[in-house]
């Protein structure tokens, strides 16, 4: 590196940025949340209780009931009443103009609920604003628009919705992955339990609040918080018709494995190992930005994070350079600050596993870059990480990491980059940098993966089927492909 | 002593990757007709004739899928040509596995032709229908096309041998996919003489291959194996539910028929076309 470009950097590094803070009492929090059954609150002093906590703080936010079993189903009797007695029968207008009204409250509540979402997850501020809680309402507001067009869905005149479908969803989108579940179910016909994540629960029940202020129907919806034994509850409940989980291949193996005896309806969103693959003649700057929000967005607690970076040998070392230089200006700290690019580490576990891979990638050979910068005394931090001379039998070339760090390895020929990219037991999300149009469509023919991003990355829209291949999981979530997974077609 | 001529008789044999051997394991099975006589001394497959077929699916996958749909229409149609020509032989072994008599073993492979031509149309037709452009809310041409699942084991239906056997295999094929099909157990010959009429058909090396022997042997080999994407439990009967849990190892899409899904005399819709496609959704940039 030249002494100009190490004085610049030195220049940019000591920028200094006014905060801008949030303000956390827009959340409205309340000091403790009951389950959401059959339309009301239960009394939270009613059930055994955990604390969700900042994790950018380690500070409690409020404490949370944990659903038992019994609990469970209780849900499921109620999202049945409701289905048996309300929803089923309901016209496919009149369930629109309810999913209609849960988008717009969510417009109207969005600032509160972004920054509850913030608090609880520990993502920038100016993330929940602008991608999770606008695409969350947008995603009702498309679905509710398909309540009363099933029947041009192309799945054949009158098709019927499932029963009552129980959601897991995971902790990186919290409403938005609630959206992604609800809406849907809910456009078919179905009724619904929903389990939120462990650590982030607050949002779905804030959710709950918008439910009954939309006047939904009691059942129609049950949110019940709580940790894995909660949704391991809810899976094997026989009162469920179908099952729609997002999280870990793990798990989801486990779950497919268990409801195969009945043959319950199963959809399933997975983990990923996303290739970014850069050629020659990429748009170098923009493959810059698009290389740094495909893996570092939302810490890269992303299931189609671009967690593999593939290019081409030729630019390799500028694209290298260029990037670690784009690194070390990311603004890692307050997630509350309208600054931040990257915020914190979801919890102390899966801190522990970001830990435990890049020691992996270090002990296997790979150089590590690291972002320089402080970070806070208390909460789960990490900074964004670049791995370079990653083979493909690394773990960290291998493994889903789910946090900010990004392996880089490099091809010759297209053919390589797609042999490189599909080497790897799952198929979620893969990008594509080249101004070449019919270089990046032979090249997204080849690729095993659910969504492929040219000259972009990590793009989501309700409309857009999302969703994987191979052990990335079936099912697709978004557009009319996304009410498959709850009708009985 | 009779001078009438002895007939030569055919030993029916198992396709994998384009050629007819012998099951490795050297065994076979006698095939009786429903009524007790004796039609042939069957390849018995193995697990291992398994492990052989996915191979030669997985090596064909890419030739297949990447075929231009029109392509495999014309290739899928030829089946249905060479089927109409051996029709009589067909019929015959149909009537002789399924007890049927002449009409009803001919209505069968008349059903069985017109389902080979109504899947051949449906090549160049699945994208369209199951895919789409979508109108996301930002600069980007994004569109989703159905692409194959991959390589499809078949566990083809017990009881009809023919008509189940087409309709079972021929939409995972139409949609690009590969397959490794078991043969009904004790009705596997139509599937045999199916086999034979795809050499002629053009059909390529590995895209088809047809394995008889018995679905609780070979199944839990298709559903454990790593490299087979896909698997259809028409035909595994009780084990249905366990071999949809070894399934789960590898995340494999499952396609458990429904009561209607069983009734091969109605028009079959989209269901099993559907069963085994992947939905690939692409984000284009608009831009100058």
């Amino acid at each position: 590196m030249s002494e100009l470009q190490h004085q610049s950097w030195s220049r940019l590094n000591d920028l200094e940025y006014a905060p801008a803070p949030e303000s956390a009492s827009l959340a409205r929090l309340r000091d403790s949340y009951g389950l959401f059954i059959d339309g009301k609150f239960s009394d939270p002093g009613s059930h055994s209780q955990f604390v969700t906590l900042n994790p950018a703080t380690e500070k409690p936010l409020a404490t949370v009931a944990a659903g038992s079993s019994a609990d469970v189903s209780r849900a499921v009797i109620s999202a049945r009443r409701a289905y048996d007695q309300v929803w089923s029968h309901m016209p496919g207008k009149e369930r629109a103009k309810y999913l209609f009204r849960i988008a717009r409250l969510i417009q109207e509540r969005a600032r509160e609920l972004a920054v509850v979402e913030t608090l609880d997850n520990g993502k920038p501020i100016r993330e929940s604003r602008d991608v999770d809680i606008p695409l969350a309402a947008a995603h009702f507001f498309y679905y509710a628009g398909w309540a009363d067009k099933l029947d041009h869905a192309g799945y054949g005149p009158n098709p019927q919705p499932l029963g009552v479908a129980g959601q897991i969803i995971p902790w990186n989108f919290p409403l938005l992955m609630a959206a992604w579940k609800l809406a849907p179910a809910l456009a078919a016909g179905n009724t619904c339990v929903l389990k939120p994540a462990e650590t982030t629960p607050l949002s779905a029940l804030i959710l709950a609040e918008i439910l009954q202020q939309a006047d939904l129907p009691p059942g129609v919806v049950n949110i019940v918080t709580g940790d894995g034994a909660t949704g391991a509850a809810l899976v094997s409940h026989p009162g469920i018709d179908k099952v729609a989980f997002t999280g870990s291949t793990e798990v989801g193996r486990r779950i497919q494995r268990e409801l195969a005896p009945a043959g319950t309806h199963l959809t399933l969103e997975l983990g990923g190992k996303g290739a970014n693959i850069v050629f020659e003649d990429a748009p170098i700057d923009q493959a810059i930005e698009g290389i740094i929000d495909g893996i570092f967005f939302n810490q890269g607690h992303v299931c189609c994070a671009g967690s593999r970076l593939l290019v081409q040998e030729s630019v390799a070392s500028e694209v290298q350079r260029r990037l670690i230089r784009r690194v070390e200006q990311l603004r890692v700290g307050d997630p509350m600050d309208k600054n931040t690019d990257v915020g914190a580490i979801n919890s102390a576990e899966q801190l522990a596993r970001i830990n435990e891979l890049v020691d992996a990638g270090v002990a296997e050979g790979a150089t590590r870059y690291s972002n320089s910068c402080d970070v806070p005394d208390a909460g789960y931090w990490f900074t964004p990480t670049v791995f370079t001379e990653v083979s493909q039998t690394h773990r960290i070339a291998r493994e889903e990491i789910f946090g900010p760090v990004l392996s880089v390895l490099t091809f010759r020929t297209p053919e390589e980059a797609v042999a490189k990219a599909n080497n790897t037991q799952y198929g979620l999300a893969c990008g594509v940098w080249s101004e070449k149009g019919s270089r990046t469509l032979w090249v997204a023919e080849r690729l095993r993966a659910g969504v492929i991003w040219s000259n972009t990355y990590n793009k989501f829209d309700p409309t857009s089927p999302f969703g994987g291949v191979r052990e990335s999981g079936f099912g697709r979530e978004g557009g009319r492909h996304g009410l498959e997974a709850y009708l009985n077609v | 002593m009779s001078n009438e001529r002895l007939d030569v008789r055919k030993t029916y044999k198992l396709l994998i990757n384009g050629a007819f051997p012998r099951s490795e394991s050297g065994r076979s099975y006698e095939v009786t007709s429903s009524a007790g006589a004796f039609l042939g001394n069957v390849s018995w497959a193995s697990r291992k004739d398994v492990r052989e077929a996915v191979i030669a699916a997985r090596a064909a996958l890419p030739k297949w899928s990447g075929a231009t749909a029109y392509n495999r229409g014309q290739v899928l149609y030829r089946i249905a040509e060479m089927m109409e020509s051996r029709r009589d032989e067909f019929a015959a072994y149909v009537a002789a596995s399924e007890s049927l008599n002449e009409r009803e073993s001919q209505s069968v492979v008349n059903e069985t032709i017109d389902r080979i031509v109504w899947y051949a149309g449906w090549t160049d037709k699945v994208a369209q229908v199951l895919g789409g452009t979508n109108p996301v809310a930002g600069p980007f041409f994004n569109f989703s096309i159905p692409t194959p699942t991959g390589v499809i084991g078949v566990l083809s239906p017990q009881d009809s041998s023919l008509l189940g056997f087409v309709s079972s295999v021929l939409p995972a094929l139409a949609v690009g996919n590969t397959v490794v099909a078991v043969s009904s157990e004790k009705r596997p010959i139509p599937a045999v003489l199916l086999g034979e009429i795809t050499a002629t058909a053009d059909v390529p090396a590995g895209v088809l291959n047809i394995l008889s022997g018995v679905a609780s042997e070979l199944g839990p080999v298709l559903a454990t194996h790593e490299d087979v994407d896909g698997l259809d439990l028409t035909g595994a009967g009780d084990l249905a539910g366990t071999l949809a849990a070894d399934a789960a190892t590898s995340i494999k899409r499952v396609f458990r028929p429904t009561a209607l899904d069983l009734d091969w005399s109605v028009s079959p819709g989209t269901r099993r076309l559907r069963a085994f496609v992947e939905t690939s959704t692409v984000w284009h940039t608009v831009g100058q």
